[in-house]
């Protein structure tokens, strides 16, 4: 017992709170798609084993589990750290602007570009403190920015937003084309 | 002689002065903003740039990559930040000048730097280039699968300390790589029955998520930060040419940069740790680094932009990436069906040559531009940082949407800007798993058409330039575990008593 407690004692290493939970996730997530391969990739007959389809999955996965061990041993062996819970919540707070990022996603193809992204931009910098009308009119005005340089000049593909099709015939196309 | 005339002539197109013109500006800026950085960048650009003619969206990009690091020198001389990661050493010395009133010294010494070592190592990219197009030939696709398992073992081997977790993120890349419908036997590899998982996952998809949403949503989450700094006042053209005294250290810097350059999944930390090592060992007052060093600052600034033009050496000559930025660049190289290599040295040297005249270009006016402009950049790091989030992730939609106008790939890259956020903070390495993506797939697929040719495991070693790089992997496994369990036994030794 004592050899092995010297052993995991050499994977000892400096680390940041939180990093003890990401390494089980990491290692628990590479067993899950372990257990997973003979479901998720085929190994067919007569074909070497690089030229079959499953072999590089499976070093992926080899690799993630073994690395992913050696790394979970050195997390483990490796003083306590406070603020573990706090780390987990900041890294959780980050779900909050997915969620901003998603109902951006979703409401382009409503409004079109350059509306919902004046009012993700303002909106956004709202939420963040930013509330002065020089602040939001910053970020209206790089919402704007945006748009003229990646739609209107590289002409990217963004879809024409359904409300697009409600304005006058003089200015529908260019909106739809370049807005 | 004439490649070199048709390579002018694909520069001298306004489109093509126009994008190094944008890049070269727009990557000092970016530069000098802490927490936005190359990658940020060239991720957001990357999908825009694929619309462009190929040179000209590889102007855009080499812009941004060739003169980032000359911006990220300004706030870490400044406020003690750096702009991007590699200039991290030049705050040991940059800013401790800033503090004894040289501020205007030091920035001149570091642009300076920046723009020797430039010049150096385009010099040496031009000297190589007729030695690649001879070695480069010789590569076939047993010895390119070995140059990219090589990569995969130096990008590993290279993180001291986090092998470990360099491993598990190099395996990831691997996997996600060959999710979806694998293309010659047609199985399904990891979809889950999911439509959407056919294709599989696109890289762009991940590169924007772990760099651009991660940043946005690191800086979003963090505390508040508003740096500030004071003007500057004097001559920047004098500054600049003080570099001419340590013209010693800046070169050895270069040579430096130039080699980790080279050398895939090493990059700029290493040449710096080299450079300012021996700067310092060489040094009449060894004393002064870290407390204001002229010499210190030099060898630092001088080694990181040494690596840019280094590091298209192999991504020219072999079609691998050896970092993640030249990775991204490989994907606009594929869009336009322009495939590095040795093929490309025989068929479009002229195309070559036009890459190195713009790197050269680019840092004349990037060295123009800072004589100018640090008044004007030091209003630009006054961004605060959480205003700076919200810009980031505006503009990463634009790079994710318009790849092909897909929720999905929206949702994938957000959730990859979690894992990303999660990776920054621990500290853990995020550039193994985009090099475990592209290296790979090159690794699958030249593996594959090695096959044919190759009847055992002694044909890996039937022909020199093989034989070279499998003992270069084996050495390399060899010596990261000897020194890996070295470390740990002192590391043992040192907390038992």
């Amino acid at each position: 017992m004592q050899r092995v407690l010297s052993f995991l004692e050499m994977f000892r290493r400096s680390r940041r709170p939180g990093d003890l939970i990401f390494a089980l996730g990491f290692v628990a997530l590479s067993a899950v798609l372990a257990a997973l391969l003979p479901w998720q990739v085929r190994w067919l007959p007569r074909l070497p084993a690089p030229a079959q389809p499953a072999f590089w999955p499976t070093i992926g996965v080899a690799m993630m589990l073994g690395f992913g061990l050696l790394h979970l041993a050195a997390t483990w062996v490796s003083p306590r750290l406070a603020g573990r819970r706090e780390e987990v919540l900041l890294w959780l707070r980050s779900l909050e602007y997915v969620g901003w990022f998603v109902a951006y996603v979703v409401i382009v193809p409503l409004l079109g570009y350059l509306p919902a992204t004046v009012l993700f931009a303002m909106t956004l910098s709202w939420r963040l403190g930013y509330r002065t009308g020089r602040t939001l009119g910053l970020a209206a005005l790089f919402g704007l920015g945006t748009v003229l340089v990646f739609k209107a000049g590289l002409g990217v593909r963004i879809p024409a937003g359904a409300l697009y099709s409600g304005l006058p015939d003089s200015i529908r196309s260019f909106a739809m084309s370049r807005l | 002689m004439s490649d070199i005339i048709s390579a002018v002539h694909l520069l001298m197109q306004w489109q093509v002065i126009a994008a190094l013109l944008v890049g070269s500006v727009g990557g000092v800026i970016i530069g000098a903003i802490p927490g936005i950085g190359p990658a940020v960048a060239i991720a957001i650009l990357l999908p825009a740039t694929f619309s462009l003619d190929p040179l000209v969206g590889l102007a855009l990009l080499l812009g941004i990559y060739g003169s980032s690091m000359y911006g990220g020198s300004l706030p870490a001389v400044l406020i003690n930040t750096p702009g991007t990661a590699v200039n991290a050493l030049t705050t040991y010395d940059g800013y401790p000048m800033t503090q004894q009133g040289q501020a205007l010294r030091a920035l001149g010494l570091a642009y300076g730097a920046s723009f020797f070592s430039a010049i150096v190592s385009i010099l040496a990219l031009v000297l190589l280039s007729s030695v690649l197009a001879k070695v480069a030939p010789l590569f076939g696709s047993r010895e390119i699968f070995l140059a990219a398992l090589l990569g995969v073992v130096l990008v590993i081997t290279a993180h001291k300390g986090q092998v470990a977790a360099a491993g598990m993120m190099a395996g990831l890349g691997i996997l996600l790589q060959s999710v979806g419908m694998e293309p010659v036997q047609y199985t399904m590899r990891f979809t889950f029955g999911q439509d959407w998982l056919i294709q599989g996952l696109d890289l762009i998809v991940v590169v924007l998520g772990l760099f651009a949403f991660s940043q946005a949503f690191v800086l979003m989450v963090e505390p508040e930060d508003k740096p500030t700094a004071k003007p500057i006042e004097g001559s920047m053209f004098r500054a600049i040419g003080e570099v001419f005294r340590y013209w010693r250290t800046a070169l050895t810097g270069s040579g430096y940069g130039v080699l980790m350059g080279i050398i895939p999944g090493v990059g700029e930390f290493t040449a710096q740790f080299l450079s300012y090592t021996t700067a310092r060992k060489r040094s009449k007052t060894p004393e002064m680094f870290g407390k204001g060093s002229p010499e210190g600052l030099v060898a630092s600034e001088s080694a990181n932009n040494a690596v840019p033009a280094a590091a298209m050496i192999p991504l020219l000559a072999l079609g691998i990436p050896g970092e993640a930025l030249t990775a991204m660049m490989l994907s606009v190289f594929y869009v336009h069906n322009v495939i590095p290599g040795p093929a490309l040295f025989r068929d479009q040297l002229d195309f070559v040559y036009a890459l190195y005249l713009a790197l050269l270009v680019l840092n004349v006016i990037v060295i123009l531009f800072m004589l100018v402009s640090s008044n004007f950049l030091i209003k630009v790091i006054r961004i605060p940082t959480r205003y700076l989030g919200m810009m980031i992730l505006l503009l990463s939609f634009v790079g994710v949407y318009s790849l092909r106008n897909s929720v999905i790939d929206c949702m994938l890259a957000a959730g990859f800007g979690v894992f990303g956020l999660i990776l920054k903070r621990l500290n853990l390495p995020i550039v193994p798993l985009i090099l475990g993506m592209v290296l790979g797939s090159i690794m699958e697929v030249k593996l594959r058409a090695a096959m044919g040719r190759v009847d055992g495991l002694a044909d890996f070693v039937s022909r020199p330039i093989s034989a070279l790089l499998v003992i270069a992997i084996i050495w390399l496994v060899f010596n990261a575990i000897r020194t890996g369990v070295r470390d740990m036994r002192v590391r043992a030794a040192l907390a038992a008593e």
